[in-house]
Order: C-alpha cells, then structure tokens, then sequence
C-alpha cells in the first residue's frame, strides 16, 4: 500500500487532471466531502456548508460537468492544487486509519478568468489490503467568509 | 457625455413591453438608482434575530450607504448611519459584534453615541461653540425603518413612501414563512452564503420568478440528479434521499410551471407559486406536523402548509422562500457586480430535520459552489456581454403582454407570463423619479 501521504497527493493529481471517476472511486461508500461555511462549525446540517456531499451528490457533479449543456462549463475550468506536504494528525498512516492535515493553494483558471484560493484539507482515511479510502475529505477554505464568485471544480 | 444627467431622460428607458440595455449596463444609471431607487425603496437590511440583545449590531450596506442595525437599551432595533456625525468614519467595521458599554464610540477621535443615535459625548467639548455644538452635534440620527415580524427593512429617504403603502398584500409571502414556526417565531441559523455575481442586481432579482429558465438552464445539474436516481432503479417504497427531491423539480416541464401561477402586486413585488410549487411535494416531517397541529389547530396548521410559495421578490432587496426558510438579498455594488446573500433560517419550535432541510436547500442551490447557482450566473454573465452587442438596444419583456395591465393593481397569471418583469420596470421608473424635483 503506498503511505497515505502519497495519497492525499494522487487524490489531488486525480482532479487537476480531470480523471474524476477514478477520484470518485476514492472514495468510501458513506464518505463526506465537506467544505463548511463557518470557523469551528459542528459536523452535520444544522448549518449550511459550501460542499456538504455525499458519493451519490459527487457523482451528479461529476456527471454534470461533462453535460453537453452544462452551460457554465462549454468554456471548460481547469484546476491545480499546490499542496504543502501533508502531516499525519492522528492514527496510523501505513495502515490506518488516520487523518492528515494538507495546506493547499488551489487555482481554478477559466479562459481570462483566474481564481485562487487557499485552504487546509484534512483527510480522514481508511486502510485495508485493497488500499486507501476517503472517509471524509474535510476543507477549511481561508476566505470562506468572504463573498465568493462561482468554484465549479473540486477542491 | 452623461445621457443620463437628467433623472428624466431615464423614463425613455423603460417601454411597456421593453427596456432599454442601457438599465443594466450603464454606469451613469447605476449612479442614479443608487440616488434614487434604491433610497425610495424600503430596502431589507437583516433580521432582528441577528441582534438579540442590547448591544448587538450588524453592519450591512444599504445602496452606497453603510448601516448599523442595532438593538438599543430599550430592545428596539433601529437602523443607524454607520457614520461618525464629526469626520465621517465608520463606527463599526466588523460584520457584527456587540457595542460596548452600550454604546457606539468612534475609533478615530472618541466621539461616542447611544444606541438611538443620538450625540453622548466628545471629547473636550469646550472647543466647540454653542452653535457648532447645536448643528453638528446632535448625533448621527436614526433611519426611518420597519420590523415587520422580525424582517428590518429600512428607507434611507427622509420622505417617501409607508411601508404598509409599499408592500402591501405582498407580506403575506412573510406572513406565511414565519408562520410555519410552530411559535411564529424565525430565527437566522448562522452566517450567509455569500455569492459574486458579475452581473447588474436586476438579472438576480428578474430571474426569481421568471419559469421559462429552470428546464433549459438547470438540465445539467437537476436533469442529471433525476437520470442518476432514476437509473439506480432504487426499490420500490425507499425514500428519496432530500437532494433528489430538491433537485428534481427544477427540470419540470413547462405545463407544471405555467399552472403554479404568478401573483403580481404593484411596486415591482411578486411571487410565483400561486397554487403549488417546486416545494409542494417535499416529504412530510411527521414530528414537525404534530407540532404545528398542537399550535394552530388541524385546519389552521395545514391551511399554513398548504402555501407553498415559490420565490417572492420584495423589490428591489428581498427575495423569499418562506416554504423552505430560506431568504436572499440583492447586495448591488457596481453596474456589473452584485453580492447575493443567503440566509438560512429556523423554525422555533420545529425539529432539527427541517433546518437540516433549509440548509441543504440553500447549499444546493445558491452557493457559490452550487451547480444549479453556476448555470444561473453563466447565463447572467452572458446577458450582461451579449447586451454590449449594438445590434439592437432593446429588451424584450413581451411574453403575454397585456396593455391593460398596467392600470391593474396587480393580478394572477399563468406563471410562464413575463408580467413580474414588467412590473418590476414600472416601480423601477417610479422608484427613479419619485425624488424628482425635491431637495437632494
């Protein structure tokens, strides 16, 4: 199994390339992928989240960006992360499970357009002979107070 | 040269059936509604529940004009010029917070002012005279404002017109959204969504009740979430999860949305789901039922559920949607940029499930991450750049135009007709010229 340090940078690689089903594919069954709104906000739907999704909310999003009328996209958005080395939080990163804390630069580029964010991204992984899976992929966005313009890909 | 110099020449702007480009993309008339629309209208500034106690403050933007809204000593809460009375600073800069000691003081000289408004001290008063001390001390004043059942609106013109006179019938949409409180009472759950728009304010709020757009502009996000939930083939009697019934209503054909009807009231207010909505068929939540039938009573609890409005605009600042306790707000700040808030709220009284709803909906719909948000905004943008074509300098708000409308004081459509729009143009000419001739 390649150390899960290794894997929060393929994960990363996987959307900067557009191979989202393989990134879909990441991740476990009942995974979240959650993006809150608010600092210290309390996991779960007693407040609102910029990305709150489940593998079923991916996959539409997934689905819709390759929609011949997803309008927003005809002019295609592409991404890159710039990740900082991720560091293990807790639990065990050979065979976990485990949660890693990533500092990550995100730029989203759309002909003229350029939007860059910075973030954390906390992964929180399980381990089992077949390899790693998302349990939950957490982001802390820097601004996230901030009035913000369209983020249509992945963070 | 200014074609717009004189608030007049706006008047050619505006056709019964038409609108001149100009409205969306001309600085010079931004100026003006700043001036004038959007000083005339009652403007929604936030929610009482954001100030609970004594002291509290939120700080919003109201046209070009920073606001306080704050609850005062007494617990009213009023709507302050966010301004010192001595050289003009902000008093407040955070969002919110709580003024201290009760009192509001300046950062820059000291200049400190009670919750209504009115001048408490400054600083070594000696130096003015008692002539300076009468005409510019007496304080930042305070904005003719109004708490309608927690909703604070304010109308930053010293005269104009009522607020009963301005929304009329129309407050019905928040009569009911409050009403779905098993206490009557709503409670803002947090902070907002924050949205950018690159477009002008009036693309927002015209596409609130505008229902020929959610079928074609929405079938890659809805469509998508309906042709996945549908192929998984789930087995017969397992629920469906809440964003598929939130999403899937959006991609209704155009029969369901011409017969959930459109209600137009005068001064650019309207709502569309006159008689069921994208909302309608939501799950029931049998606990929260309970609860509204053990405070109104059967009949009067379902006639309240029964109402499932689909967008109300309060023109220009507010929309609404009271069936799934959400609300957002036109923040306009350029001819070409708009910050849309949205706010969640809670129903006191009511289990957590229906905030788990709210906030779901707000999320999937009008986050700046939001797929259904992101088709909205690409057509906006591309109507405010389509627009800079020169080909031809007007606006069609044609569909199902009747001459006869506009001496109406207001009516029910189908809800595909294009008469909120027109509507909205005829308060916005309104709006524009009310100040004419009066001392600025």
């Amino acid at each position: 199994m390649t150390s899960a340090i290794e894997f929060v940078y393929h994960e990363a690689r996987l959307i900067d390339e557009k191979r989202f089903d393989e990134w879909h594919e990441l991740f476990a069954d009942d995974a979240l992928y959650w993006m809150p709104l608010t600092r210290d906000q309390p996991i779960g739907e007693a407040h609102t989240s910029l990305f709150y999704e489940d593998k079923l909310l991916l996959k539409v999003r997934i689905e819709r960006l390759r929609h011949p009328n997803a309008f927003s996209q005809q002019q295609p958005s592409f991404c890159q992360h710039v990740l900082q080395r991720p560091t293990v939080e807790s639990g065990d990163a050979d065979a976990g499970p485990c949660v890693l804390r990533t500092p990550f630069l995100y730029v989203e580029a759309q002909l003229d357009q350029q939007l860059i964010l910075a973030g954390t991204a906390y992964h929180h992984l399980q381990g089992d002979a077949r390899g790693w899976k998302i349990q939950m992929k957490k982001i802390e966005l820097l601004n996230r107070e901030a009035a913000l313009p369209s983020i249509q890909l992945l963070l | 040269m200014n074609r717009y110099a004189d608030i007049a020449s706006v008047r050619e702007l505006v056709r019964p059936d038409r609108i001149h480009r100009d409205v969306y993309l001309d600085p010079a008339v931004f100026d003006l509604e700043m001036n004038h629309l959007w000083r005339n209208a009652w403007v929604y500034v936030g929610h009482d529940s954001q100030v609970p106690s004594p002291g509290d403050y939120y700080s919003a933007q109201i046209g070009r004009e920073p606001v306080i809204m704050v609850r005062g000593n007494d617990s009213r809460v009023r709507v302050l010029p966010n301004r010192c009375a001595h050289k003009g600073t902000r008093l407040v800069s955070a969002q919110q917070g709580k003024c201290q000691g009760g009192l509001l003081r300046c950062p820059y000289h000291g200049w400190i002012y009670r919750l209504d408004g009115t001048l408490r001290s400054v600083p070594l008063k000696g130096g003015y005279s008692e002539a300076a001390q009468a005409e510019a001390l007496h304080g930042i004043g305070e904005l003719t404002s109004h708490n309608y059942r927690g909703f604070v609106f304010v109308r930053l013109a010293a005269q104009g017109i009522g607020f009963q006179e301005f929304f009329g019938d129309s407050l019905t949409s928040i009569d009911n959204m409050v009403d779905r409180s098993p206490q009557g009472r709503l409670e803002v759950a947090g902070a907002a969504l924050r949205y950018l728009h690159d477009c002008n304010w009036k693309m927002y709020v015209e596409n609130l009740n505008d229902a020929m757009h959610p079928m074609v502009a929405h079938e890659s996000s809805a469509g998508t979430a309906k042709r996945l939930w549908d192929s998984a083939a789930p087995a017969a009697g397992s629920p469906k999860p809440m964003v598929i019934e939130q999403f899937t209503p959006f991609v209704n054909d155009y029969d369901f949305f011409e017969k959930m009807g459109v209600r137009v009231y005068p001064n650019g207010h309207s709502y569309t789901g006159v008689n069921f909505s994208i909302h309608s068929k939501y799950s029931s939540v049998s606990e929260y039922e309970r609860r509204m039938f053990e405070s109104y009573g059967e009949e009067r609890a379902k006639a309240i559920l029964a109402e499932a409005r689909h967008n109300t605009v309060y023109y220009p600042s507010l929309t609404i949607k009271g069936a799934i306790q959400t609300i957002r707000v036109a923040r306009p700040l350029a001819v070409d940029k708009t910050v849309i808030e949205s706010w969640t709220f809670r129903l006191v009284g009511a289990p957590d499930e229906m905030l788990a709803r709210t906030a779901t909906y707000a999320r999937l719909i009008n986050a700046p991450t939001s797929m259904v948000g992101h088709d909205d905004l690409h057509c906006y943008r591309a109507i405010q750049e389509g627009l800079s074509s020169a080909n031809c300098d007007w606006v069609s708000l044609h569909r199902n135009f009747s001459a006869a409308e506009a001496d109406a004081v207001g009516g029910t459509y189908g809800a595909t007709n294009e008469a909120p729009m027109r509507g909205q143009y005829r308060a916005w000419i309104d709006l524009m010229t009310r100040s004419e001739g009066a001392v600025a």
